[in-house]
């Protein structure tokens, strides 16, 4: 937009830019062409792999589990905004620094907090018992840990949208009639679309990318509990290369996906 | 439509931003809140629109009291300083809002907006987006906005605050045009006194929470209640003085009983005399009490800038604004052509005589 008044580029900018694109490739390109490579030289080993039950189990739970994760997120990520920010309360400063434990929190330390709750002698397990229900090596707590860990992310993007735009356009709307719920619906939601995409793309990649929480929560049950990461795991434990490249790439083929979705939605 | 303020208080924190304050707007009336920025006006109008709620206090719209009520239900139009329109809907959903909200039947909706748009000289803008729109525009368009659901009151919080001078003068001119052909009763806060003469039919003055003054432009300014009144309005003298025999004497400048108000405090009682810079006169004299300092044309008007010998003696209490010990600076206007101001120029003495002073004695409670 204001490509009037850009520089041009000095010495020093670029050898800054070359250094640069030396470590993203060094970082980023040079590990992904040699997955591509190596998927390449062996495709129809990857495809076989990839469309076993084991694979396609994983997958699916995978999926399942970074929906689920996106649509409570959502629900919770844009309440939870709304009340942090539009609200003035007591415990409000220690509930906007509760909600970032997520991301300092070592994923692996979550799981074992879960197992400590839900596992074999957890402090809920009698409850759960006599409900009938298995949280611990079944999917609930893969939902649950992933859960945890994408917890931040909508919450953060929404909440940072709606300081930005202010509550001004919500208290004209007040003044011309309407109510909560058609204020929300006509007015703050269209504001907060972009953070509430934001948010939905990085939960998505968070989602699909868990393994600390959901291997020490789910125990990587084939057919069960296995989702792509933890595939990954089993499959170079067991030397199963093609499995595990073919999962690995399609991981990162997902990712990239959802990172140029991103980009076009900015614009 | 009448509404009645009575005892509004407002305390946030430590801080009472609005202190018992009671006014009344008849049906029809354009009233002005004004006042220095962080006096409580804004605060006064969003309680009135039920976007903040009171301490204490009663809000009564048109006999019905509303304070209890949510702000979509006291049909309040509300514009804000920064416009807050609707970012993602074009101009015509924004106007139509109000109106779709209650479910007004579509047609309906659509001839509203089309008047709307045609008053607010904005016919086709209606399909445009808000950031397409230029600051004016914008305004005009939350204005439309809070007019569509036909309010009972109209409220304004610093309506032009947010627009250039020259945009602003236009849009203080129309909204008076248009307060002129729709009869809403309306009141808007602004700290600009030009735009709150120019447009109000009643100015109330604001200041630290409190009500100063209501009255009409004239009377706020010839017969000022209070000396924060006198001295906030207009370009205004304050000399520090003395009262004897009936006059108030400041160096060797005095002011007589026919430019005083009748109850002048005591002898020898400390005032402050607070005079216009309109109801000075000045003439070349030299044996005056004054030299002048500076001359400047400011288009129709001369604006002359003076010091005033022997006066601004800081013993008799807090000084006017400026005052040295060679003396207290004063000014006056005059028109371009005056014949006042032959032989005035920088250096010259000069005679000064005040036709009309108010007088407040110093330290005494406001």
């Amino acid at each position: 937009m204001h490509s009037a008044r850009r520089r041009r580029p000095t010495g020093a900018a670029r050898v800054i830019f070359v250094l640069l694109c030396g470590w993203l490739t060094l970082l980023l390109l040079v590990p992904l062409a040699a997955l591509v490579v190596t998927v390449a030289r062996s495709f129809s080993a990857v495809v076989a792999a990839l469309t076993a039950a084991e694979a396609l189990d994983a997958l699916l739970l995978s999926v399942s589990v970074a929906v689920a994760c996106i649509v409570l997120n959502g629900i919770f990520g844009v309440t939870g905004a709304l009340v942090l920010i539009r609200h003035r309360f007591r415990a409000r400063r220690l509930l906007d620094a509760l909600v970032d434990l997520p991301l300092a929190l070592s994923p692996v330390m979550t799981g074992l907090g879960f197992l400590l709750l839900y596992g074999r002698s957890g402090a809920l397990r009698p409850l759960l018992d006599a409900a009938g229900v298995q949280v611990a090596f079944a999917w609930p707590s893969v939902l649950l840990a992933t859960l945890f860990v994408t917890l931040p992310f909508t919450l953060r993007e929404v909440a940072l949208v709606l300081e930005e735009i202010g509550d001004s356009a919500e208290q004209a709307a007040a003044t011309l009639g309407a109510t909560a719920w058609q204020t929300f619906w006509r007015v703050t939601l269209p504001d907060i679309r972009g953070g509430l995409v934001v948010g939905t793309t990085l939960t998505a990649a968070r989602a699909l990318g868990e393994f600390g929480a959901v291997l020490v929560v789910g125990g990587s049950v084939a057919n069960r509990t296995q989702t792509a990461t933890t595939f990954i795991h089993a499959a170079i434990e067991e030397r199963q290369e093609a499995a595990a490249y073919g999962m690995a790439l399609l991981l990162a083929a997902t990712a990239i996906g959802l990172l140029f979705l991103l980009q076009r939605d900015r614009k | 439509m009448g509404i009645r303020v009575q005892n509004l208080v407002k305390q946030f924190g430590p801080l009472r931003v609005v202190d018992d304050v009671s006014f009344e707007v008849r049906p029809g009336e354009l009233v002005a809140l004004l006042g220095p920025s962080g006096g409580g006006k804004s605060t006064v109008l969003r309680m009135i629109a039920g976007l903040e709620t009171a301490d204490s206090g009663q809000v009564w719209l048109d006999g019905e009291r509303v304070d209890h009520l949510h702000a979509r239900d006291r049909q309040v139009g509300f514009v804000f300083q920064h416009y807050a329109l609707f970012r993602h809907m074009t101009v015509a959903d924004n106007i139509a809002f109000g109106l779709s909200v209650r479910d007004v039947p579509a047609a309906e909706q659509r001839a509203r907006v089309a008047a709307l748009l045609d008053v607010m000289g904005l016919r086709g803008l209606g399909d445009r987006m808000p950031a397409q729109l230029s600051g004016g525009q914008r305004q005009r368009v939350a204005l439309a906005r809070a007019l569509a659901p036909r309010p009972k009151l109209l409220l304004l919080d610093e309506p032009f605050g947010a627009v250039d001078a020259k945009v602003r003068e236009e849009l203080r001119r129309w909204l008076r045009a248009l307060h002129d052909e729709v009869h809403t009763t309306s009141i808007f806060v602004t700290h600009d006194q030009e735009e709150a003469f120019a447009i109000a039919d009643r100015v109330m003055i604001i200041s630290a929470g409190r009500l100063e003054q209501a009255g009409s432009p004239v009377e706020i300014l010839d017969e000022p209640a209070t000396e924060f009144v006198a001295r906030f309005v207009g370009d205004v003298n304050v000399l520090t003085g003395t009262v004897r025999d009936g006059s108030v004497h400041v160096g060797r400048l005095s002011a007589g009983p026919g430019a005083l108000p009748q109850d002048l405090p005591p002898d020898s009682t400390a005032v402050h005399m607070v005079v216009r810079a309109y109801d000075l006169k000045f003439w070349r004299d030299d044996s005056g009490p004054a030299t002048v300092r500076r001359v400047m044309t400011l288009g129709d008007r001369v604006r002359v800038e003076a010091l005033l010998d022997g006066a601004g003696d800081p013993g008799a209490g807090s000084p006017g604004a400026g005052e040295t010990a060679e003396g207290a600076p004063i000014f006056a206007q005059f028109p371009r052509r005056s014949s006042l101001l032959s032989g005035i120029e920088a250096g010259s003495r000069i005679a000064v005589e005040i036709t009309r002073a108010r007088v407040w004695p110093i330290g005494a409670a406001r």
